[in-house]
Formats: C-alpha cells, structure tokens, sequence
C-alpha cells in the first residue's frame, strides 16, 4: 500500500514544470538561461494562462523551438521578443511594453495606493481632531 | 447620516467591482488582435498540396484574397467548410488554402469526402508560416488585397454571419 502511494506522489510530482526536460543542444549555460527566461515570459496563445515553458500544447512547441533556434544562433532577447510581438502583439508577453494601450494596466495600482493614502490621511486627520 | 454614507463606500465600491467584472465576463473572449492587419503579407515559400511546385506571395499580387488556415485535424474546419465552399463558388473572391501540420494522406481524404473548395492550397508542414501570420489556432481566415496587404482577420471558423458583416463589406471597400 505505501509503495502504491509513494508511485503516486512521485508521478504527481513528476508533472511539475520544474521536471521537464529541455532536448535542446544550447552551446553554454547563459544560452540555457535565455531559453528559460524567454518562455517563462511569452504566452502559450492557445491555453492563454499559460506560458510557454509550462504549456505542452502544439503552438507551444513550435514557438519552443523557434526561441530555442534563435538563441542557439545568437540572437539577443529583445530580437526574439520583437519577432514574436510582431506577429501576436503585446499580448505574447507576459511583461508588456508600457504604451498608451497599456497605461492603465501598468498604474492602476499606484491610483489604488493613492486612494488608500487619502483615506489613511483623512482618518489621521479626523482622529487628532 | 454621514456616517452612513462613509460606511456605503466600501460596499459601493465591492458592488461597482461586481458589476464590472459580471460586465466583462460577457465581452471576455480568446481573439488576439492582430498585430498584421494593415502590414504586408510575411514572406513565404510554400509547396503546393496537389501540384508539385511552390509558391511565394508576390504571386498572389493582383487580386485581393483570402487565405484561410485549416488542418484535417480540426473539428472546427468541418464546421466552417460549406461556409468556405459557398464564399469560393460565388467568385467573389479567390479562396486559398493553407493546409497546416496536416500530413498529405489525411487532407487528401478530408478534401475527397467534403470537396476542395480551394482555388490552391499551400502546405505549411512544419508551421513556420503560420507562426509568421501569427496564426494560433485553427481555423483562421485573412483577407488580404490586391497588393498583399493583410486587411482583416477571422479567428475561428467563417460563418455566414461574419462573411456577409466583416469580409464582404471589407472586400467592397477595397473595389
């Protein structure tokens, strides 16, 4: 029976992203990392609340193999960045440039903060009284 | 009374976040804007599915089209492909077909069984092209011009509804 349960908690854990295997032949491990960081950050577009390196969707796979190409041949992150908004939009990554489209997203929490800040003010204020 | 307006903010507040969110829910949707609309079409060099040649963009120049992305593989495609046969058979416009990560046996049966309503196909094996047309699913239809400019985009299957509201009225615009 415990033996049953250990195959079971292994084989759960075994599903975690942190156990995939990558099956690209990187030339150095700064290459290695620019491949993690750049599919931790752009979005799988088919399963949408996930990234690349966490989605084993086709599209995934594809896009996967595109990044790992370009950084096997040197390119730089804003390059393959560039490439990929180019072709989907801001909505690739999951660190989107600030512009006018995105101003709200980008400052939203900040007038929250505010917000709280006059209340946090006024109540000080009424409490001295 | 003031105090009871003070102590309604909050609740005003959660119910206003409420109705935001409930509003949103309805709008919310997985189309990706397109970056392309309004640029040039990517470059490519594609085989054909049944002639044994390739084709690049320039030699859609001319006449405006619609490349529309399928896969046998994709339940959707059935659904959208009378659709496609009836916007092809009234000539309005050529209607291209971009066969992606298909292998050639499926679609040729596929093709067979339903009827090709295609004016060529093009065969993106390895999905390269598609990644350029910033394709993320299919199907997907892109209506392009005369001088291989992408004008509109349709994620998901064509139906007679966004045919008549969104391709023909963007096609006569360009007429």
């Amino acid at each position: 029976m415990n033996t049953r349960y250990l195959a079971l908690i292994l084989l759960l854990l075994s599903s975690s992203s942190l156990w995939a295997i990558e099956v690209y032949d990187f030339k150095n491990q700064q290459q290695r990392e620019l491949y993690q960081e750049l599919t931790q950050e752009l979005r799988c577009l088919v399963c949408q609340n996930q990234n690349l390196a966490d989605s084993d969707a086709d599209l995934a796979k594809d896009l996967k193999n595109q990044v790992a190409d370009f950084v096997m041949n040197n390119q730089d992150k804003d390059t393959i960045l560039a490439y990929m908004v180019q072709r989907y939009g801001d909505f690739v990554t999951y660190n989107p440039p600030l512009n006018a489209g995105t101003f709200f997203l980008w400052f939203s929490p900040f007038i929250v903060l505010l917000i709280g800040a006059v209340i946090l003010i006024f109540n000080i204020r009424k409490k001295k009284q | 009374m003031k105090k009871i307006v003070i102590t309604l903010i909050p609740l005003a507040l959660f119910f206003g976040l409420v109705t935001l969110l409930f509003l949103n829910m309805g709008y919310h949707n997985e189309h990706v804007p397109s970056p392309l609309i309004g640029k040039s079409v990517p470059s490519f060099e594609l085989p054909l599915l049944y002639e044994d040649k390739t084709m690049t963009e320039q030699d859609f120049i001319g006449e405006p089209w619609l490349l529309n992305v399928w896969g046998s593989w994709c339940p959707n495609c059935l659904y959208e492909h009378p659709v496609v046969t009836d916007l092809a058979q009234s000539g309005k416009l050529k209607v291209v077909g971009l066969n992606w990560k298909d292998e050639f046996s499926d679609a040729d049966n596929w093709l067979k069984r339903l009827g090709n309503p295609y004016d060529v196909i093009l065969v993106d094996y390895v999905g390269n092209t598609a990644i350029d047309f910033g394709v993320y699913g299919a199907p997907e239809s892109f209506l392009i011009d005369a001088n291989g400019i992408i004008v509109h985009k349709i994620v998901g299957e064509l139906t007679p509804e966004n045919v008549a509201n969104e391709i023909l009225p963007k096609l006569a615009q360009l007429q």
